[in-house]
């Protein structure tokens, strides 16, 4: 491409490749009252595009609010999706969380190790932008099958990126969760999610505040690098999306560390207004969202942005989508004590100019204007769309599924190992061992647990995190499983012993503009809403990710659900694994016939079939309830969700799991296969059936569980003990833990280290 | 007894030393910029993990030059406690207060997992509360933790007994299987020949509370509190 500068004509052409159509144009003509220059048209394009203006999904998104709007406890929610860089929820105690996750799915297809590198920078930012400090960082990765090599390549890259940002930045990195399926290949997903702490009465905004204000920009320099990048993730992946590389940025994880820290260090003084990262379209989004935000005006003059290097027109510099930058917004007449701040910690602290009368993003270049556009028209004003749907024609076909023609297997050994060695089953303890998951010295449960838990010093109180999305479920049906993605989150976090609080999404689909695929949104949408209202968790904001197709097809559609929980005594928390021999194994919640969608049909059979389980929100919500009136009276030495795999692999990982590999003696299944007639065997051992736990109690506590159990109406029975070296399943299974361990331990590891 | 923990730019596991002093050890504990030229009166000075200058160069190589580092070698050579760990332990080395060098890790891979080390010498102010061969739960977090010195450095090492931990089995058996990153001769941690001087891979900081899954760490502050106090 041409350098573009102010002697570019605005042609019909260079409007299409910017993708904006011609009745948008017209908008933008409206808006000005004349055509935009070159430059305010590469500033409406990246503001204006899907990544930025969530343009076809601002409707669908809308029902969050409207859900959140309707549940109890309102106040906790001190920050609400939209309003800023990421939600906040109240903690008590004077205390608050700032949490959000995002995708970087199309930069981490091109280049995976700056990709996902620059994924963890671009949702610190977020975090440290409202004032809070980042205390944790989570992952939820999906690619391709690992056997392909470009899988693998992927994954390492991958992994490699996620551990060199978090590691350098001293934020411990606690798992995620991650999954293989063909769908994804030639479009991994990662999605970052990153969660800090914040005193309730210093949450910052991101607004431009008080007439005559300095307006700083403070961080990194400003190159070439990554133009148009929110353009770019605004499109599907094809052949040639490999020449889009100049648009994927280069991470600098110590400058972040820099900045993170002389922000931190900026919020105790008085002298902070507002701050904004520089994340997606760079210098165009900070000044025309924060102007917006306060319904002011901000002019700024590029000749004082330190680029990296000369001859960068306007429009390069405010596109720009160079990392770990951010406007800084101060009162005037503390600009000295702003820049020793920034003096300290050897950054660029320029002040590039400031908060104006009226309502416009005045963008000048060495005195001359360069561009000016209403800020809240360029923020806040970009064209909606209600896109289309039709329910898929493949579901149909995919939801069919007649168990009279499935065989249960002979060898239910074979079959549970078969599960345990499968990547997306398999200990991820190859990927944790890369991140730095105990800097920070608050890391109570560490990778490998139904949920990551911290504490915060300084308190009692504990933070329980879980991502989930089995998106299998939603492809099968989009509806129930946005709502399982929900409640299994839920359900993590439960099993520790946190109380759901918040929520954040990610939701990662293919291309809008195909009416099937914005159906599957659609639904998997209001899914997740009928979970969140259940549950009465609210959604604290996240992110939309479309046209994550590659030449393939379109991914599964995966609604990534980020879930906090809260646990106001840290010494109440359960853990996943058994903790001694001798204690008393339950199944809570119903077994059903239900192997549609399973890891066990998919593995075994080779079916990605079938309607997946049904959830109960009732059900869910009981057994909840349950889990956390038991966790809280100190009733439950271990509680282990069902998800893939169902019983078997539950109770296999709670003895692999355990720290001397303790085994269980299960035998008694008969109640639970009485309770539902005609329960098939493969059913009961690797269905997937929804709202179920393992628990294990200490002998004493047996009749307070069933006691509490009988109160919620959570069906419990109790199946075994644990003990011995092996585990042992009503008859079809005995395996020696010892085997199990190093199956689920190296799995993963062999395929990646096979040299 | 009072201590300092420098904070370069780019160091992170300054907090952690802190807490783990201050709040756990309840040491008079105070951090010191890397600008400043002239360190607090303090007994022992800690040069914490993290990625100074964000690795850059190499490892601990720019810290090295920082300006506080003038007073934390006099600091040394006066005699008094220094201990690094991790990066710290790469910064001491490149600062020329102890032998040897860090390559990086055998897998090429940043590993962070909970280790096993062997006391190998009790009979310094930072071992002294443990028994000869206690074996101790540390977590390791690195990715150039490779330490490496030639033959006659190592039988020097040796010599001097300055092998202070090396990894091992949990019941104190050496071997590949046990040593996290490749290092020569399974070294996890040595000192100077004054033995004033630690320096360690492992982080005794964050196995300090029970809560944390090992308090193992915490003997070691305990250990030199006991010995300076």
């Amino acid at each position: 491409m041409p350098a573009l500068d102010s002697t570019t004509l605005i042609t019909p052409e260079l409007i299409a490749a910017h993708g904006i159509t011609p009745q948008e144009y017209q908008h933008i003509r409206d808006i000005l009252g004349r055509d935009p220059n070159i430059t305010e048209l590469g500033m409406f394009s990246v503001m204006w595009s899907e990544h930025c203006s969530y343009k076809n999904s601002k409707p669908i998104l809308k029902l969050f609010s409207k859900m959140n709007s309707e549940l109890p406890h309102q106040e906790h929610l001190l920050v609400k999706p939209g309003q800023e860089n990421a939600g906040i929820v109240d903690i008590g105690d004077g205390f608050a969380v700032c949490f959000k996750i995002e995708s970087h799915n199309h930069p981490s297809a091109i280049e995976p190790f700056q990709g996902a590198a620059t994924g963890v920078g671009g949702i610190l930012r977020d975090i440290f932008t409202m004032g809070a400090r980042p205390i944790l960082l989570m992952n939820s990765l999906r690619f391709g099958d690992l056997k392909e090599p470009v899988s693998q390549r992927l994954f390492r890259g991958v992994v490699a990126g996620i551990a060199h940002y978090g590691n350098c930045m001293g934020i411990p990195t606690l798992g995620g969760d991650i999954y293989f399926d063909a769908s994804y290949e030639g479009n991994p997903l990662v999605n970052a999610m990153a969660l800090g702490i914040i005193k309730k009465d210093e949450i910052v905004r991101g607004a431009a505040h008080g007439v005559g204000n300095p307006v700083y920009y403070v961080g990194a320099t400003t190159g070439r690098d990554g133009l148009g990048g929110a353009a770019f993730a605004s499109k599907e992946l094809s052949e040639q999306s490999h020449e889009d590389r100049p648009a994927v940025q280069v991470g600098d994880p110590f400058m972040e560390k820099l900045l993170m820290e002389a922000c931190l260090e900026l919020l105790r003084t008085d002298a902070l207004v507002g701050m904004q990262d520089m994340g997606a379209a760079g210098l165009t989004c900070a000044g025309c969202e924060t102007a917006s935000r306060a319904s002011t005006g901000v002019e700024i003059d590029l000749a004082k942005v330190p680029r990296r290097e000369p001859g960068m027109t306007p429009y390069e510099t405010l596109l720009s989508e160079s990392q770990e930058r951010m406007l800084v917004i101060v009162k005037k007449g503390k600009e000295k004590e702003v820049e020793a701040i920034f003096t300290k910690w050897d950054l660029h602290a320029v002040k590039i100019g400031e908060v104006t009368r009226g309502d416009k993003y005045r963008v000048l270049d060495e005195g001359k204007l360069a561009a000016e556009i209403p800020a809240k028209a360029l923020a806040d004003d970009g064209p909606v769309y209600k896109r289309e749907e039709e329910r898929p024609a493949y579901l149909a076909e995919a939801q069919k599924l007649d168990l009279a023609k499935i065989s249960e297997p002979r060898d239910f050994n074979a079959v549970l190992l078969k599960l345990l060695s499968h990547p997306s089953i398999a200990s991820k303890v190859w990927v944790w061992q890369q991140y730095d998951h105990m800097v920070r010295t608050d890391t109570v449960f560490y990778p490998g647990h139904d949920a990551a838990l911290i504490r915060i010093k300084g308190t009692q109180k504990g933070i329980a995190v879980s991502t989930d999305c089995n998106s299998l479920y939603v492809y099968l049906d989009p509806f129930e499983g946005g709502k399982i993605a929900v409640a299994e989150a839920a359900r993590n976090v439960v099993c520790s012993g946190a109380r759901p609080i918040g929520m954040t999404n990610c939701l990662n689909f293919g291309n809008p503009m195909k009416p099937e695929i914005f159906w599957q949104f659609h639904s998997a949408v209001s899914g997740i809403i009928e979970s969140c209202k259940a549950l009465e968790v609210p959604v604290t904001g996240g992110n939309v990710s479309f046209y994550n197709e590659s030449p393939q097809g379109a991914i599964y559609p995966t609604p990534t659900i980020g879930m906090v929980g809260l646990l106001e005594n840290i010494e109440k928390r359960v853990p996943s694994a058994f903790q001694d021999e001798g204690d008393i194994i339950f199944l809570a919640g119903e077994t059903f016939n239900e192997l549609g969608g399973s890891h066990y049909l998919m593995i075994e059979h080779g079916l990605k079939q079938g309607l997946p389980p049904r959830l109960d929100l009732a059900r869910e919500k009981a057994l909840q309830q349950f889990i956390l009136a038991a966790a809280d009276g100190k009733k439950l030495a271990s509680c282990h969700d069902l998800s893939e795999g169902g019983l078997a692999v539950a109770l296999a990982e709670c003895c692999i799991k355990s720290v001397d590999g303790l085994g269980a003696e299960v035998q008694g299944l008969e109640g639970v296969s009485k309770h539902q007639q005609g329960l098939r065997t493969d059913a009961l051992f690797f269905g997937e059936s929804q709202s179920r736990v393992v628990i294990s109690v200490k002998p004493r506590h047996q009749k307070d569980i069933q006691h509490l159990a009988q109160k919620q109406g959570v069906f419990l029975c109790e199946i075994g003990k644990v003990g011995g070296d092996a585990l042992i399943l009503g008859g079809r299974i005995r395996l020696p833990v010892g085997e199990m361990v190093k199956l689920f331990e190296n799995m993963i590891h062999n395929i990646m280290e096979r040299k | 007894m009072k201590a300092a923990v420098i904070v370069f730019p780019g160091s992170n596991c300054d907090t952690d030393c802190f807490h783990a002093l201050k709040d756990v050890a309840k040491v008079p504990t105070e951090c010191v910029w890397h600008k400043e030229r002239n360190l607090p009166k303090v007994d022992l000075v800690v040069i914490p993990g993290g990625f100074s200058y964000g690795d850059y160069l190499r490892t601990g190589a720019i810290a090295r030059f920082s300006p506080v580092m003038e007073s934390v070698i006099q600091h040394a050579q006066s005699g008094r406690a220094v201990i690094g760990i991790c990066n710290g332990f790469q910064i001491l080395l490149e600062a020329g207060l102890l032998p040897g060098a860090m390559l990086r890790n055998k897998t090429l891979e940043f590993v962070c997992k909970h280790t096993w080390i062997r006391t190998e010498e009790n009979l310094t102010i930072f071992t002294g509360q443990m028994n000869p061969g206690e074996i101790l739960c540390v977590p390791v977090a690195h990715g150039e933790g490779n330490y490496y010195c030639d033959e006659d450095t190592l039988k020097s090492l040796h010599d001097h007994s300055q092998v202070v931990f090396r990894y091992s089995s949990e019941d104190g058996k050496l071997g590949e299987e046990f040593n996290p990153n490749g290092s020569k001769d399974h070294i996890a941690g040595i000192v100077n020949k004054k033995k004033n001087v630690l320096g360690m891979m492992p982080h005794p900081e964050r196995s300090s509370e029970d809560l944390l899954g090992s308090s193992d760490g915490r003997k070691i502050f305990e250990s030199i509190l006991n010995a300076l106090e």
